[in-house]
């Protein structure tokens, strides 16, 4: 692994630094999953970014990209955070539809839905879970039944990550319904505003809205919205789950600049804090470097060829549990203020920490629980029984 | 491909039959693997071309040291190659050197050669420790190091010669020359003794300031391959547990079905899997000789040897009350894991020193690979 970037590498960090500010809007967006005021924000600085050519950089020149490698992608990413850049509101789409459009979508399909997704023009949630389908997602029983040219998806989708505001999601439906578990089922895209489809949102733990369930009553889909082949839809989301824990969902400048963050705060209360927080802080640094160093070797690999395997799941565990230490780690600085909510008259520079470390709990149970990672990691690389 | 070699030669060697020989003979050098190991270079492998070594680098041999780790290679192997070895081919260079090292003021040849008795005893001497270092290199010679951040010089008894500091020299004092103490370790194949000697002029081989630096640089080298010994500990301890954990049955079903256990080792795999990248960018800019590197030393000690320490810790756990015997080899493996987090650097030291790096080095993602930069 070569640790030295080229100069071709060092001034596009220049070009994506120099462009990034210029264009982040100097104050924080509204979030996108509580309003849609600020869901339509983020797809106004989606537009942005698209017109700019930053949408999604490793994307073919055709799709909205640039054509770059996994290592300007990290190198983009690393100036992304270190911007603070606002969070990107179509990452369903971006991250996990898109490369699973790019390697099983017909040229049809990529034409018509990669580039509105690097625009920003149509946002995408994921429908994948149901109310007895969690852990067990192959347990799923919304159905794709065939009628014509088209789809009629009945069912009830559950824990949809953007869909109270979303365009479109992809879903997955058993389109045979004499099957049973992983064998049967298919990828569906559907229009969140299509006749017979009914979006309740859903309020996460803070009281915002962060997630809907979707219900599906009749929703006719062309079967040119489903991807891959008829009952190929297990395999296919195991693809996207590998990208959605394995190297595009999480970038590790995320918690390289969360480390920085949580120094400067320690160095600003060292006279206050307990001093043995000092090693929870260094360790949530290495942390953040063990994953970032890690996430490079994995790119330089995948450039050469490879493929993304079971490190997809250690990956989820690293970087899920690293950012709750992290984020614990700053609250215990902040001491007793550490409860207090941003409008409190006495809160002072409590920041965003309770917020992200909130939110970091979520961490080990979305893209596939940390338990069911760790069961694949002990039949996959370690070769355990069932 | 110097590392596959080396793998495979260890693991037909270090068979469980071959340690438990060693163990009951209270051995842990074994001349037959030695010779294997020299006859392939790996002794060498550090070592300069002009001492018959290969020359290569620390990426290279962090592979041979992780074998070694893995195999539970007991004796002087990575010591001798890895650290010693190394520094008595830069301490004698540098000494042979001396007209160079005059220029820069340091230098054992020319601090001395005031004489031309004084030259032609130094020529001599130097002449001694080139061929020293060429019988080492070629594995003939056996070396030990007693580098002051260590308290006690391991396999010292079967080595030729010991290097040894005195107020920042290097010092090379033959065996003969020195009163060994055994301090027995817990890990039996580690080989640890006190060493009583008295510095001379003879025994000199570089002025302190030149030595310190080099002791620098072993401590490094000897963190390093600590760390990486610790990551194939680490490894071979899953394993261990994994291949046990898929045979031993209850309740009717092998216990590697049951989640408890499976969630257990896989833990231990998260621990590895990130341990290594950190291993391997150490090696990887072990020469930028600079915070940022020692601080990535320092961090694969720290993660590598915490992997090698809940690896044979959960090995141990899912081998029940087998895994407490001392039929069973899992002891050998935690034990080794106890052994090299004492040697080269504790824990503790290195966090302190990744501390240091965080607080005065810029910090954030486009510092992955920096380097400090030097404000003349």
């Amino acid at each position: 692994m070569d640790l030295t970037y080229t100069a071709e590498q060092v001034a596009f960090r220049a070009e994506v630094r120099a462009w990034l500010k210029a264009h982040v809007p100097a104050s924080a967006l509204p979030p996108f999953d509580a309003t849609r005021e600020g869901f339509e924000a983020h797809r106004k600085w989606e537009r942005t970014l698209a017109a700019g050519g930053w949408g999604m950089v490793t994307w073919p020149r055709e799709y909205g990209g640039r054509g770059l490698d996994l290592i300007q992608w990290l190198i983009f990413e690393e100036e992304y955070y270190r911007a603070g850049a606002p969070g990107r509101v179509n990452q369903n789409g971006l991250f996990l539809l898109g490369p699973t459009l790019m390697e099983f979508g017909t040229p049809e399909q990529k034409a018509r839905f990669l580039p509105a997704m690097a625009r920003g023009d149509e946002i995408w949630a994921q429908a994948w879970s149901e109310p007895q389908a969690g852990s067990d997602l192959a347990a799923v029983r919304a159905t794709a039944q065939r009628d014509g040219d088209d789809y009629l998806l009945n069912g009830h989708k559950i824990w949809c990550s953007r869909a109270a505001f979303a365009d479109w999601a992809f879903g997955l439906f058993r389109s045979d319904p004499t099957s049973e578990g992983h064998k049967g089922l298919s990828l569906v895209l559907f229009p969140l505003d299509a006749p017979g489809v009914t979006v309740r949102p859903i309020a996460r733990l803070d009281g915002k809205v962060g997630f809907a369930e979707v219900f599906l009553e009749g929703v006719r889909a062309p079967v040119a919205q489903r991807i891959g082949e008829e009952g190929q839809g297990w395999k296919l989301c195991m693809a996207t789950a590998g990208f959605e824990r394995g190297l595009l969902l999480r970038s590790p400048s995320r918690y390289q600049v969360a480390a920085a963050k949580l120094v400067e705060l320690y160095q600003q209360q060292a006279e206050r804090a307990d001093p043995t927080l000092e090693a929870a802080v260094t360790r949530a640094w290495m942390d953040a470097e063990s994953y970032a160093l890690s996430i490079y070797a994995t790119a330089s690999r995948l450039i050469q060829g490879g493929k993304i395997g079971a490190e997809s799941s250690t990956n989820k565990i690293f970087w899920s549990e690293l950012d709750i230490a992290l984020q614990r780690t700053a609250l215990s600085i902040l001491g007793a203020r550490a409860e207090l909510l941003p409008q409190a008259p006495d809160a002072g520079d409590v920041g965003t920490w309770l917020d992200d470390y909130l939110f970091s709990l979520a961490g080990p149970i979305y893209a596939g629980t940390n338990e069911i990672q760790r069961n694949i990691i002990a039949e996959r690389m370690l070769g355990l029984p069932r | 491909m110097s590392a596959e070699v080396a793998r495979k030669l260890l693991m037909e060697h270090c068979t469980s039959a071959f340690l438990r020989k060693q163990l009951a003979a209270g051995l842990a050098h074994d001349d037959r693997i030695w010779r294997e190991l020299s006859e392939i270079s790996l002794v060498g492998m550090l070592m300069p071309e002009s001492a018959g070594g290969l020359a290569l680098s620390e990426v290279d041999f962090v592979l041979v040291a992780e074998a070694c780790g893995y195999a539970a290679l007991p004796g002087p192997f990575v010591e001798h190659a890895g650290v010693a070895g190394p520094l008595l081919a830069a301490a004698g260079a540098a000494a042979v050197g001396g007209a160079a090292a005059n220029a820069v003021g340091t230098g054992l040849a020319a601090a001395r050669a005031d004489t031309i008795v004084a030259r032609l005893a130094a020529a001599r001497a130097n002449t001694a420790v080139a061929g020293l270092a060429a019988r080492a290199a070629a594995g003939e010679a056996l070396l030990a190091i007693g580098h002051p951040a260590n308290p006690f010089v391991a396999d010292a008894d079967t080595a030729e010669a010991v290097l040894l500091e005195h107020k920042g020299e290097v010092h090379l004092v033959s065996r003969r020359a020195v009163r060994l103490t055994r301090e027995e370790s817990i890990d039996p194949f580690r080989r640890l003794f006190r060493i009583d000697w008295t510095a001379s002029p003879d025994t000199r081989l570089t002025n302190g300031a030149l030595g310190r630096s080099l002791w620098e640089e072993a401590f490094e080298r000897g963190a390093l391959f600590a760390a990486a010994q610790c990551l194939g500990l680490a490894q071979r301890a899953v394993d261990l547990g994994v291949e046990y954990v898929k045979s031993r049955k209850q309740f009717g079903k092998p216990i590697g079905s049951y989640q408890a256990v499976k969630h257990l080792l896989a833990s231990v795999q998260v621990k590895i899997e990130f341990a290594r990248p950190v291993l391997y960018a150490a090696a990887a800019r072990f020469s930028q000789h600079d915070c940022f590197s020692r601080a990535l030393i320092s961090h694969a000690k720290v993660v590598a040897s915490e992997a090698a320490e809940v690896g044979a810790r959960a090995a141990l756990q899912v081998h029940g009350a087998m895994g407490y015997s001392w039929e069973v080899d899992v002891h050998l493996f935690l034990k080794r894991a106890l052994a090299l987090e004492c040697a080269w650097g504790l824990s503790s030291f290195h966090r302190k020193r990744i501390t240091r790096r965080i607080l005065t080095q810029p910090l954030g993602p486009e510092h992955t690979f920096s380097r400090e930069q030097h404000h003349a």
